[in-house]
């Protein structure tokens, strides 16, 4: 008999989700064979069997969350033999009969939201510990404004502690449910559960939106040649049969390329220190059906705009269907959101922690402008640099924007 | 103040009372010419001879039940069982009528016995003399229970069983018998039925009773020492009376607990323990309480199997870490 675990996926990973099972009880399994698909915190990755076997048992369903080592399958020899001695969860082989509460399959309904939302309904009520509540009730925490950390998503006193420490310490904080009295679910109002990803990304971002002083730079940008130049490039790249590259591929670069001049702004706060990242990873957010992944291109500095171009596509296609690789997510210094698509003219983004900076960028668009005292009309396009003003000072971030502005001005010097 | 073993403790203990009071005499197979099995009466054929040293034939019934009539007769036996394996034999004797006198008979007669008796496996002497069997004693109204796990807590409480007016079974454990311990020069018998915090702490609590509160005060001492974790370390001391206010007050402090027994986990000591938190101390709790026990087979003869299937150190320390962990503790 076989125990297949719920393996660790990532250095943060404490849980995660049995997402689908893509075999079924009866099924013969191969060493390498895909079992089943796994989402964490960050992604969804494809848990791979490591020995052969016929699957006897399933013990977690799809869309429980389940501790990291937690049994969640049994492989045998199809006798059923295995499946009858199924595994009360012991994680350590060595133990003898340690008594594990058999990881009930969590019910499917997620642990509830971080951001004040709706008080839960009945039947939903979060899953904490007698002491959290006790001591919610004591420190008046609403349990369903509070993420659990504990096994399962329980919520436990330390959450509760660092819940009313939080509130205590923005006590200028508007109450974030001042929203006259927040409807519960009811025929006018549907729960949405948020996923994983939501749910990171939402503590993320507060996180940063909090603890990062965001200062803003907006600079107006002349890509009449920069978009006269993609076309020729097209052109080119089509007559040779490659594929073509965006004007986002054309940005990438030309920022990679201006990191590599200004790489004060490639930089990471760690506390009582700075960190200057040595190779320029760009980050570039890509909306997926439901949230936001951040692919990284890594060491854009050193590729040409046609391998950027071939790697985003890429990387953002597989972040639509969930399956990005966790490393294809994770060591980015630097991040790039576009929503120049949608005819944004400028917008500010929220830093993506631990990077320090995040461009903007909007639509370019046909103005008219002063040049020698005649009006033109010109294709303008508009970035705003947020940047982490622990990390980064005006002037550093300014410098890196007119490096930046210069290229896209002068495109060939992008490819230089 | 001497450092002195398990064994010397008992001993001495035994020698102790005997001078001190007339009616306590010894009971029991190779107790007296061959110093007892594992040496604890030493001497004392010797020194007191036949009429207070009594060796008995393999007929455990029988002297079980002759001390049973001979404490209701106003004499005060020690027997010696020579493991508590053997007490299966006398059960009758223990369980009907020992511990069913006083009561029975309303309170006419008491039984004023002790039966020592050592528990325990890894000495590799098979499935049948390694067991851990106390809980069938705990489980009688009418009978005390006892084990200590120090050579300190050893004598205090053998002063306290043989002075005591109702039969006390009196569980000693084989891997006990050689450590080593400080034992004041003067001992007070020990209050039964009282548990002792052995180590304060606030991070969890542990819970043990004879070896394995041993070993959880080293686990605690080593988590202590690599990891900054406090654990409070319960010693029970006593299975019947349970000292449930002592476990209950550690828990309302730490908020969470792992039991450590040597017994068979379903059924076992550790439930009665856990049952006895949930009531009296639900609302403190951050996390389920988790024990730590034997694995439910007939212990095994071979040495790596017989290890594995015990509770130990190690499997302690994982236990404690996976609650530390739900309470998020080490992070």
């Amino acid at each position: 008999m076989t125990e297949i675990q719920m393996p660790r996926l990532s250095d943060t990973m404490e849980e995660g989700v049995v997402s689908t099972w893509r075999k079924k009880v009866g099924d013969q399994v191969s060493r390498g064979d895909v079992v089943a698909e796994i989402e964490t915190d960050k992604a969804l990755m494809e848990l791979e069997a490591y020995d052969d076997g016929v699957l006897e048992k399933i013990l977690v369903e799809e869309g429980a969350t389940v501790p990291i080592g937690t049994p969640i399958a049994v492989l045998g020899d199809g006798s059923g033999a295995a499946a009858e001695s199924a595994p009360t969860p012991a994680p350590a082989a060595q133990t003898p009969a340690p008594a594990e509460a058999p990881a009930p399959a969590e019910p499917a309904e997620p642990a509830p939201a971080p951001a004040p939302a709706a008080p839960a309904e009945r039947g939903s009520k979060p899953k904490a510990s007698p002491l959290a509540k006790a001591v919610a009730k004591e420190k008046g925490v609403d349990l369903s404004t509070v993420q659990g950390t504990g096994p399962g998503g329980r919520i436990i006193r330390a959450d509760i502690e660092a819940a009313a420490a939080a509130a205590a310490s923005a006590p200028a904080a508007p109450e974030p449910a001042a929203t006259p009295a927040a409807p519960v679910a009811s025929e006018d109002v549907e729960e949405v559960p948020l996923n994983k990803i939501q749910k990171v990304s939402a503590k993320r971002l507060t996180e940063s939106k909090q603890q990062a002083p965001h200062f803003y730079l907006t600079s107006a940008i002349d890509v009449t040649d920069l978009l006269a130049f993609r076309g020729t490039l097209n052109e080119r790249l089509q007559a040779a049969g490659g594929p073509k590259v965006s004007v986002n591929d054309l940005i990438v670069k030309a920022v990679a390329t201006a990191l590599r001049a200004n790489p004060s702004v490639n930089v990471s706060f760690a506390g009582d220190k700075l960190l200057r990242h040595k190779r320029i990873n760009l980050g570039i957010a890509v909306a997926i059906e439901d949230g936001l992944v951040v692919p990284v291109v890594k060491d854009a500095d050193r590729k040409s705009v046609s391998e950027i171009a071939a790697e985003s596509r890429e990387l953002a296609g597989r972040a639509r269907e969930g399956k990005l690789k966790l490393d294809e997510m994770s060591g980015g210094t630097f991040s790039i959101s576009n929503l120049g698509m949608f005819g944004i003219e400028q917008f500010s983004a929220v830093i993506n922690p631990p990077e320090a900076a995040i461009l903007a960028v909007g639509a370019a668009r046909d103005e008219v402008q002063v040049r020698d005292g005649e009006f033109v009309a010109r294709k303008v396009l508009r970035v705003t640099l947020s940047a982490d003003h622990r990390a980064v000072d005006g002037a550093v971030g300014a410098a890196f924007l007119q490096q930046l502005t210069s290229l896209l001005e002068d495109p060939l010097r992008i490819i230089a | 103040m001497a450092v002195i073993t398990y064994r010397q403790a008992l001993h001495d203990t035994l020698r102790e009372e005997m001078l001190r009071d007339e009616d306590v005499f010894l009971i029991g197979e190779e107790i007296g010419v061959f110093e007892g099995s594992y040496k604890i009466t030493a001497g004392l054929l010797k020194e007191f001879g036949e009429k207070r040293v009594r060796d008995t034939p393999i007929a455990e019934e029988g002297f079980v039940g002759a001390a049973v009539g001979a404490a209701m007769l106003g004499l005060r036996p020690v027997v010696e069982l020579m493991t508590i394996n053997f007490s299966l034999i006398a059960l009758d004797q223990i369980v009907n009528h020992a511990a069913k006198i006083y009561g029975m008979f309303g309170g006419q007669t008491s039984v004023p016995m002790v039966l020592r008796t050592p528990g325990g496996g890894g000495q590799q002497l098979g499935a049948t003399h390694s067991q851990n069997i106390e809980l069938y004693y705990a489980f009688v109204p009418g009978l005390k229970v006892v084990a200590p796990s120090t050579p300190a807590d050893a004598k205090a409480l053998l002063l306290a069983s043989i002075r005591d007016d109702d039969p006390v079974l009196f569980l000693e454990n084989l891997s006990l018998y050689n450590t080593k311990g400080e034992v004041p020069d003067v001992v007070e018998p020990a209050e039964i039925g009282k548990a002792k915090v052995t180590r304060e702490g606030t991070d969890i609590t542990v819970i043990g009773y004879s070896r394995m509160a041993m070993v959880a005060q080293q686990v605690a001492e080593e988590l202590h020492a690599e990891e900054g974790i406090n654990a409070e370390v319960v010693d029970l001391r006593s299975l019947r009376p349970l000292d449930r206010q002592t476990i209950v007050d550690s828990v309302r402090k730490t908020g969470c607990a792992v039991v450590a027994e040597d017994d068979w986990l379903t059924y076992g000591i550790g439930a009665e323990i856990a049952a006895s938190i949930s009531d009296g101390a639900f609302d403190y709790l951050d996390a389920p309480v988790r024990r730590v026990a034997a694995a439910e087979v007939p212990l095994p003869y071979a040495k790596p199997l017989e290890r594995a299937a015990l509770p130990s150190a190690e499997s302690l320390t994982t236990a404690i870490h996976q609650t530390l962990d739900a309470v998020g503790r080490r992070r």
